[in-house]
């Protein structure tokens, strides 16, 4: 998993029918990695800080529903502690 | 699997089922001779690992989400082991 910043959001009219009603959301990973478009488990919103989970596993954040996704934020960070920091 | 140094944790209240009671790690994959390499990465802690220690960790799902007993979860790093030695011939 990688740390994100939730930077904005995503709109599609016309997408994979199990994208219904899931937010895309515009997550720039931290500190300096490129932005990407991580679907939301947890209810994040613009400006927090999350972690996200990539790859195959990501789309198991919503079984027993199947969707397509390569990038889910998992959890919102409260807190974090790092050395030197 | 890479060498990483642990080098903080992430508190986060609002988080996927899964990852519920899990302590997460913040990571640094290092090289053979200790220096930072690449991005830093948040990964489940399986062994009880903690600040400035070295371990060995797997960035891939079904090897992640098993070493800290789940199945089908959004898990995709794991620490599975503190590092004592690495021996270079």
């Amino acid at each position: 998993m990688f740390l994100g910043k939730v930077i904005g959001n995503v709109v599609c009219s016309v997408k994979d029918e199990a994208l219904t009603g899931k937010k895309l959301m515009l997550v720039d990973r931290l500190p300096n990695g490129p932005t990407v478009v991580a679907i939301d488990a947890v209810g994040a919103g613009a400006g927090e800080t999350v972690y996200f989970c990539r790859g195959k596993e990501a789309s198991f954040a919503f079984l027993p529903d199947e969707i397509p996704t390569e990038a889910t934020i998992v959890a919102i960070v409260d807190t974090i502690y790092a050395e030197g920091e | 699997m890479i060498l990483a140094r642990v080098i903080g944790h992430v508190v986060a209240t609002q988080k996927q089922s899964s990852h519920e009671g899990k302590k997460i790690l913040l990571l640094q994959p290092l090289t053979l001779d200790d220096q930072p390499m690449g991005d830093r990465l948040v990964a489940l802690d399986a062994v009880g690992a903690g600040v400035g220690d070295k371990v060995l960790a797997v960035q891939e799902g079904f090897s992640a989400m098993t070493s800290v007993g789940q199945t089908d979860a959004p898990i995709d790093a794991a620490v599975i082991g503190i590092v004592d030695l690495v021996e270079l011939s």
